[in-house]
């Protein structure tokens, strides 16, 4: 499977959904309409933190247009009490996220939602509900949200036997710290902060929901997960599963950020009430007031190391911002924060903080590059420290096949050193670097995942192949499982159709997140092609009349086997399906899998920088990420997902931040304000696919989406200390910022 | 209130609309002419995912009045193939994968067909400048640029 006598697997195809994409046609999830549609709008809180005494929606109701109007009394409660989990999400938690209920918690925080005939009478509607708030001090930072007098958001929640922002806490160790750290040479202990970044997915969240007479649900939304929006739904309209279809819209970004609803169960609950289909999109302002960043933190990171290079101790503390309620991703910035190394003494602890701002959401390899920015900038400093170069000390220490990881897997065979060997011979290395110009590496983890895939292949009467799956394709998975599909049956590529289930057509699966797509969904196909293989080889055997363990199937065709080999003048799969009927009906299959094995992915990058002295700007001017990628079964896509990772890298090491003003709101919603990467700021990012087979995937898959947004934060940062002997110890390292020190440094000389 | 009596060409074929005076051009184009690849991805002309020309020159349709189109001539991504043929940016694009999610193409490729359309030999800063009004939060923008200048060349070698 992994040979260069692949004619797919490994092949730069066309992508199925391409055409529908560069022409327009693709629909997303604000682009469906349905006759009688109306329009749903959210009222959101004012305030950044306030009880809501009372709600009363007579005078919106009274408004010419209006159809329904909701509060948190139409959404099902969860008791703060107790936990209900779906996934990684608590229906607690969810419940009070899409509609407040005892409190506004956050500026922007949903209290109301309407549907009218047209959108603007909806935003007048919102305008006259009238909300009775008592406005409570309120708290964005952590540092602010755990001290002893902080304002409490949840009274209910709990830390060392007081009510606090502490949310939760999650520890891993590993051998003994203290004794570790008497063995070094050198011990370097620093602090380190990083602000909250969106996902910026072009796509604001979008839906359409009509529910009928009967209580039957159809959904159409952008998602990262159909059943997820069919789950949660239900759990938060007390529709059951079985009367609601979620039907995935083609998805424009995600990142993690689609992985939970916002706008699906409001627009059920005002479809049912009026009657009507109804439509909600979220403005670019919304999404950036209410919908899910990923986590600003603070950590502590020390490091002991021998003068031979051999790290011996690391500890890392971790306080990270959920946002206003429990949920930040301290499991990957704790575990991934020193997995790509074999060191024998490890302590990391991770707190979750919540505070007045939006409840963060997952964001490519959640907290994962808050683990590694802290832990791969003290590695550079233990570097020089000992007068070793830094790629040569992560060589060194680098994880491979028996490692035990301080999170608690044993690797088997992994391709980190290999990503090392990659950087340290790459021409890259040698380029000779101008004034103010310099060179960082660093490196990251994630963990990738396997779990629910479902998958049918079935064969036309044709001969030709479908191919449904239950995920949304968020980066050109579509074309990949065609690879797969085109190899295995020995057929050309272009007979191969892929297709996104939706919940009803479907089997179930978990959500595209996790980097666990292509590897999960790679296996299910592979079963169910392989069951439709065992079935014309049968079905041959049959017509032939001889036994089925006496046919090959070899590109396309059923071919006598062994004694009978040359007996029989080959069927091809179009004869096949032409005999279908007399063979046993038709030809197809599914598979229902749980899968395991997805493994670990490991990179390390390397950026050239060159900072502008005069205005304080960063320009990243050379970029090459060294991934294994385990098998690239779509080189393009797989390219495209490492070059992807690493400029988000850079607008979270370089621009992008969350700007509260003095009330506690965002005072950045937008894009002109939060600055993503646009494509003057850019150069070519150059990227290395190493291929280190999963030996637990039929193809070799290893997730690839994540890992690439794991490592440029510290690999920036270490650049930039190369061109101006500055160490920067928080990001965004923004102009203003960069400008800053470089005053600094003048004045301390 | 009364709605204005609109008479324009989009892609090439005479339209009437009916539409309020605070109407967008993106809004008339998606809710009212149902012509939906011209995306919103912000609504305030910093994302370029609406990018459509009028007369020729590139312009966000979200920060557009439609009562502007008036006589003018709209061209939108709809309009950028010829039938089943399509525009060698479009197949360029697939050929190279220029996308992954596809919520920025139709912009994209509006912007990138309207400069290549004004300066067939376009240098890598060129394209990146042209195209700094459109944001890709999947690519890098990577492939994108290396695409536009693939085309350029095939188009100039094959005239």
């Amino acid at each position: 499977m992994n040979d260069a006598n692949n004619k797919w697997i490994g092949k730069r195809t066309i992508r199925p959904d391409g055409a529908d994409k560069v022409t327009g046609q693709a629909t997303f999830g604000a682009d469906t309409t349905m006759p009688g549609m109306i329009w749903g709008k959210v009222l959101r809180s004012p305030h950044a933190h306030a009880n809501i005494r009372s709600i009363d929606t007579s005078k919106a109701e009274s408004l010419p247009g209006v159809k329904a109007v909701i509060t948190s009394a139409d959404v099902t409660n969860y008791s703060p009490e107790k936990s209900v989990i779906l996934g990684i999400q608590d229906m607690r938690w969810m419940t009070r996220n899409v509609m407040a209920r005892e409190k506004a918690l956050f500026h922007g925080h949903p209290v109301a939602a309407v549907a009218a005939t047209s959108q603007k009478i909806a935003d007048q509607a919102c305008k006259l509900i009238e909300v009775d708030y008592e406005v409570l001090p309120w708290v964005v930072e952590i540092d602010d949200a755990i001290k002893s007098d902080a304002p409490i958001l949840h009274e209910f929640i709990e830390f060392e036997g007081k009510p606090s922002n502490i949310a939760g806490t999650l520890e891993h160790k590993k051998g003994d710290v203290q004794t570790g750290f008497e063995e070094a040479d050198v011990i370097v202990e620093r602090s380190f902060t990083t602000r909250p970044v969106h996902q910026g997915y072009i796509e604001p969240h979008a839906c359409l929901v009509s529910v009928s007479a009967d209580g039957r649900a159809t959904i159409w939304s952008s998602s990262q997960g159909q059943f997820m929006v069919r789950a949660m739904t239900s759990m938060l309209t007390d529709i059951p599963q079985s009367s609601i279809r979620a039907i995935p819209a083609e998805i424009g970004g995600g990142f993690g950020g689609k992985t939970i609803v916002y706008l699906e169960p409001l627009a059920t609950i005002l479809s049912k009430k009026s009657g009507r289909p109804v439509k909600m999109v979220m403005s670019r302002e919304e999404v950036m007031r209410a919908s899910g960043p990923t986590s600003g933190s603070k950590s502590t990171v020390k490091m002991g190391i021998k003068k031979d290079g051999s790290i011996v101790a690391a500890q890392g503390t971790y306080y990270l911002q959920a946002g206003a309620l429990p949920g930040s991703p301290i499991r990957g910035a704790v575990g991934c924060a020193f997995a790509p190394y074999d060191i024998p003494n490890v302590h990391a602890l991770g707190y979750d903080v919540v505070s007045n701002r939006s409840k963060v959401a997952a964001y490519r390899a959640p907290g994962a590059p808050i683990g590694a920015f802290a832990v791969e900038c003290v590695i550079d400093e233990i570097s020089e420290a000992i007068g070793m170069d830094p790629l040569e000390v992560r060589l060194k220490n680098a994880a491979k096949e028996g490692t035990q990881a301080a999170h608690g897997p044993v690797y088997p065979r992994i391709g980190y050193y290999e990503t090392v060997e990659a950087a340290l011979s790459h021409p890259h290395r040698e380029i000779p670097l101008g004034k103010f110009q310099g060179r960082g590496v660093a490196s990251g983890f994630w963990f990738n995942a396997g779990g629910e895939s479902s998958s049918q292949v079935n064969i036309t009467e044709d001969g030709n192949v479908v191919v449904t799956t239950g995920h949304p394709d968020i980066g050109g998975s579509r074309a990949s499982i065609a690879n797969i599909t085109a190899e295995l049956l020995g057929i050309d590529y272009k007979r191969v159709s892929v297709l996104i289930g939706d919940t009803a057509t479907i089997g179930y699966s978990n959500l595209t997140g996790g980097s666990r797509v292509l590897f999960a969904s790679g296996m299910a196909v592979t079963d169910s092609t392989e069951k439709v293989i065992v079935s014309l080889k049968e079905r041959a055997a049959k017509i032939w009349d001889i036994d089925p363990e006496a046919v090959d199937w070899e590109d396309g065709y059923a071919r006598p086997a062994g004694a009978n080999a040359g007996m029989f003048d080959p069927l091809s799969l179009e004869e096949l399906a032409e005999r279908a009927t007399e063979t046993g009906g038709p030809i197809g299959a599914g598979s229902q899998l749980n899968t395991a094995g997805a493994e670990g992915g490991f990179a390390t990058h390397m950026c050239d920088v060159e900072v502008d002295i005069d205005l304080g700007i960063v320009r990243i001017i050379r970029y090459t990420s060294f991934q294994d990628v385990g098998r690239a079964v779509h080189p393009s896509y797989v390219e495209g997902q490492l070059q992807g990772g690493a400029a988000q890298g850079i607008g979270w090491a370089l621009n992008e931040e969350y700007i509260y003003d003095s009330e506690g709101r965002v005072d950045n919603p937008g894009f002109l304000d939060y600055r993503m990467p646009v494509c003057s700021d850019l150069p070519m990012l150059d990227t290395v696919m190493i291929e280190v087979p999963n030996p637990k995937h039929p193809q070799g898959v290893r997730g690839v989406g994540e890992v690439p947004l794991v490592p440029p934060l510290a690999a920036i940062r270490n650049a930039i200390y190369d061109a101006l002997g500055i160490r920067f110890y928080g990001l965004p390292m923004s102009p203003p910022v960069v400008l800053e020190a470089l005053e600094q440094g003048e004045a301390a000389e | 209130m009364v709605k204005l009596h609109i008479s324009t060409i989009i892609n090439g074929e005479p339209e009437e609309f009916l539409c309020e005076p605070e109407e967008t051009m993106l809004d008339v184009l998606r809710d009212r002419l149902s012509l939906t690849g011209s995306k919103e991805g912000c609504g305030s002309g910093d994302c370029g995912a609406c990018s459509i020309t009028v007369d020729g020159s590139l312009i966000c349709s979200c920060l557009m009045l439609a009562a502007e189109s008036e006589g003018k001539k709209i061209e939108t991504i709809e309009g950028m193939s010829d039938g089943e043929t399509l525009h060698p940016l479009q197949q360029k694009f697939l050929e190279e994968a220029a996308l992954q999610c596809g919520i920025c193409t139709p912009g994209m490729l509006v912007a990138a067909k309207a400069l290549l359309d004004e300066n067939p030999d376009p240098t890598e800063t060129e394209v990146r400048f042209w195209l700094a009004g459109n944001l890709c939060r999947c690519t890098g923008y990577d492939k994108i640029v290396r695409a536009v200048l693939d085309t350029a060349q095939e188009i100039r070698e094959t005239k």
